[in-house]
């Protein structure tokens, strides 16, 4: 042991800390100290993952054993932390972001009443901690248990405003539709179980016993782990959970359901890549699900009018194209995408929700609009992660999302057509919400004018922040065409996917293709992004008229939920009416009733016999006498 | 004589005895069939133990075939006790109910 593994546990266990103070302490906690206190932990936890992160850089890779989890003969499941460049990474992203959203939530959280508030942030630090144990782990089992744990938590934050009936409902939804996908998961490990008897990735992943994995096993085992990261990273066809998840508090949103917990899924088949990059046809099955998801979300989103609304499906959207990334073997682009990701949509999230505290709480945005002069930070920041998300240079998200595309291209030119399209559609959704909330004329009450202000140093801060790092992010994974030696990020990770690249199809590209490529695909979405400005910068309520066509098909998400709802809830639902009234009342109630009735049917008969006439029992006495010598005189012959 | 005649009495004996208990409802009578029984019982031990009588395992133990015989003496005289006893109940039972219908006597207290 060294150095790092004597304080690595610490990086989980600070949240977790947090969570116990915060949450025993808040009926007595002020919500001064309770924010306090759960900020605290996350920056030391952020601090420490610093530390974690240089070591890692500096080539100390560490499996850390704590204590057995499970131990039995045939299966030994340790409570272990793997350090390594993905988890370090993740944990920089986690900590980091985790941290500024803390600093936000203390002031957009303030008018919470002291008790709530303290709960709040024990939920959120529980978060955190689940979500370091699932990146930590060092094999499936740990990761399981972080994996339910964020989506405990997801379920407890979106959930917050438990009083509201439709939030409540939200929660479930998220909740159920994550079990689905849990399900999946956890076969897969039983399958590897199964197998290998073994769960930690070193062993699961070593040569030898991957050799004893048979074709069907690894296509098998990626599928259900596919499935899993579906429910999680809210893809097509468990992704309807992710847009109702906006009944959450909104720096909620933008933690879990857009910075960390959503890419838990990209993390797990990163981590896995050397199983997925053995099986190709579950590769292509992920890479046409993250196209398809990333169309869809992103048709979606230029229909709808709230404003969390277009945010989240872009998540889904973005989500998409990690997932493409990870299909057609570009992991370190989808890692990078998380990153980046990670940054411009927590920022998205947090100018949202400094907009929607701004305007007290309409996140309608055909009731916003000019905003841009009361509030000049959210404005900037918020055009900041805008042009980010849509992939302008040389802000993160070009990089990142150009290096999903190049490869995807490699792979075949119609994933990259498409994804250039879900790439315009994104420019053009993202600049119709900035020049609908932004720009124009104030659309709301004169009520909510009066009190429009920019939010306080709490909330800009972050904001400043990760604007900043939403511009530079990008910046350590420039490619080699820019920059010789550019690529960071892909030397860093290396050793992570060095299993995989051995095996895998190099697809070089000639420079000049690739700066067509990124010439063609920026060119697009800047055309989107003007025409999107331009078309909503004059945006009237009264021009809009109601939807018609196919236009009105995108503003119901495509009917997907009235289609679930369908093909899915109502015969479950009628399944189980029938269960209850045929199966469970005439057939279980009736047997058990039945029994009982039976016996006392049947007694009442037999007391008949109970006249207490000597002559009657006599006679029975003697009547069975007869039976037993007949019968003796027939066994006999 | 054939052993079948003393199956057959003995068997239409014990029936005349259970078809009096079933269908009387004098206790006296009831009580007489019962004997009845037991002495259609009686006689068809007798009878068998005569038969054997002259088998193979009579003629080594001489003793044998006779304990029957005299077996049947003892299941008199205790049949004879019990008699006394089961007619001392009846009369008992005329004292408090001043009937002897077995009907009547379907129940245990009072």
């Amino acid at each position: 042991m060294n150095n790092v593994l004597h304080i690595a546990w610490l990086i989980p266990v600070l949240p977790l800390i947090g969570f116990l103070i915060t949450g025993l302490g808040r009926n007595i906690l002020s919500k001064a100290l309770s924010g306090f206190i759960a900020c605290a932990t996350i920056f030391c936890a952020f601090a420490l993952s610093i530390y974690v992160f240089m070591q890692v850089k500096n080539g100390n890779i560490h499996t850390a054993h704590y204590f057995d989890l499970i131990n039995i003969s045939s299966l030994k499941v340790g409570f272990d932390f793997k350090l390594d460049q993905l988890s370090s990474l993740f944990l920089l992203i986690i900590t980091g972001v985790g941290f500024l959203i803390h600093v936000y939530s203390t002031s957009y959280m303030h008018d919470e009443e002291a008790k709530n508030f303290s709960k709040y942030f024990s939920f959120l630090n529980l978060f955190v901690f689940s979500m370091l144990l699932l990146v930590m782990g060092a094999n499936y089992v740990i990761m399981f248990i972080g994996w339910e744990g964020v989506g405990l938590c997801s379920y407890l934050l979106i959930g917050y405003w438990f009083k509201n009936n439709n939030y409540t409902k939200a929660a479930n939804k998220a909740f159920i539709m994550n079990r689905i996908g849990d399900l999946g998961f956890l076969l897969a490990v039983f399958w590897m179980i199964n197998k290998l008897g073994t769960v930690n990735y070193d062993e699961v992943f070593s040569a030898a016993n991957i050799a004893k994995l048979s074709a069907t096993d690894i296509t098998g085992i990626t599928a259900l782990l596919f499935v899993g990261a579906t429910g999680k990273s809210a893809q097509i066809p468990l992704y309807t959970w992710l847009p109702d998840a906006m009944a959450g508090p909104t720096p909620v949103s933008a933690l879990i359901h857009a910075a960390t917990m959503v890419t838990a899924g990209i993390y797990m088949i990163a981590r896995t890549n050397i199983l997925y990059t053995m099986a190709p046809t579950v590769q292509h099955v992920i890479a046409v699900i993250g196209l398809a998801t990333a169309i869809l979300a992103a048709t979606i989103a230029i229909k709808q009018n709230d404003i969390k609304k277009v945010l989240a499906y872009s998540t889904v959207s973005q989500l998409g194209y990690m997932f493409l990334g990870l299909g057609v073997g570009a992991y370190t682009g989808a890692v990078f995408h998380v990153m980046t990701h990670a940054f411009f949509k927590a920022l998205l999230f947090l100018g949202a929700g400094s907009v929607i505290h701004a305007m007290s709480g309409e996140q309608d945005m055909r009731n916003m609009g000019g905003l841009k002069k009361y509030m000049s930070i959210t404005n900037i920041t918020f055009l900041i992660g805008c042009i980010a998300i849509a992939g302008m240079p040389p802000f993160s998200g070009f990089f990142s999302k150009d290096e999903i595309l190049g490869a995807a291209f490699a792979q075949h030119p119609v994933l990259w057509i498409v994804g250039v399209l879900g790439a315009m559609m994104t420019a053009f959704y993202m600049f119709r919400l900035y020049a609908m909330t932004f720009l124009g004329k104030f659309r709301g009450t004169q009520e909510q004018e009066h009190h429009l202000h920019e939010s306080p140093a709490a909330i800009t801060f972050p904001l400043i922040v990760l604007a900043i790092l939403a511009i530079i992010g990008g910046w350590i994974g420039i490619p080699e065409i820019f920059v010789h030696g550019g690529h960071r990020l892909e030397a860093f990770l290396q050793p992570v996917f060095a299993q995989s690249n051995a095996i895998a199809v190099k697809h070089e590209m000639s420079h000049s293709k690739e700066f067509l490529l990124m010439g063609v695909s920026v060119a697009l979405s800047l055309a989107a992004l003007i025409f999107g400005l331009k078309k909503y910068s004059a945006y009237k309520k009264e021009d809009d008229a109601p939807a018609t066509g196919f236009a009105k098909v995108l503003e119901n998400k495509w009917y997907v939920d009235e289609l679930y709802e369908k093909i899915v809830v109502q015969p479950v639902r009628a399944l189980s009416t029938f269960l209850n009234n045929i199966f469970e009342k005439k057939g279980i109630d009736g047997l058990v009733n039945g029994t009982g009735r039976f016996v006392n049917y049947g007694s009442r008969q037999l007391r008949w016999l109970q006249s207490g006439r000597v002559g009657a029992y006599v006679l029975l006495m003697v009547i069975g006498m007869l039976v037993l010598f007949i019968m003796q005189l027939f066994i006999k012959n | 004589m054939d052993i079948k005649a003393y199956i057959a009495l003995s068997l239409t004996l014990f029936s005349i005895g259970i078809i009096g208990v079933l269908v009387r409802r004098n206790a006296i009578i009831v009580f007489m069939c019962v004997e009845l029984m037991l002495n259609a019982v009686n006689l068809l031990l007798v009878a068998f133990s005569n038969m054997h009588q002259a088998s193979v395992a009579a003629k080594a133990s001489p003793t044998f075939a006779s304990d029957a015989q005299i077996f049947v003496f003892f299941i008199m005289i205790v049949a004879a006790a019990e008699v006394s006893v089961g007619l001392a109940i009846i009369v008992m039972l005329y004292r408090n109910t001043h009937s002897i219908d077995v009907i009547f006597l379907n129940r245990l207290k009072n």
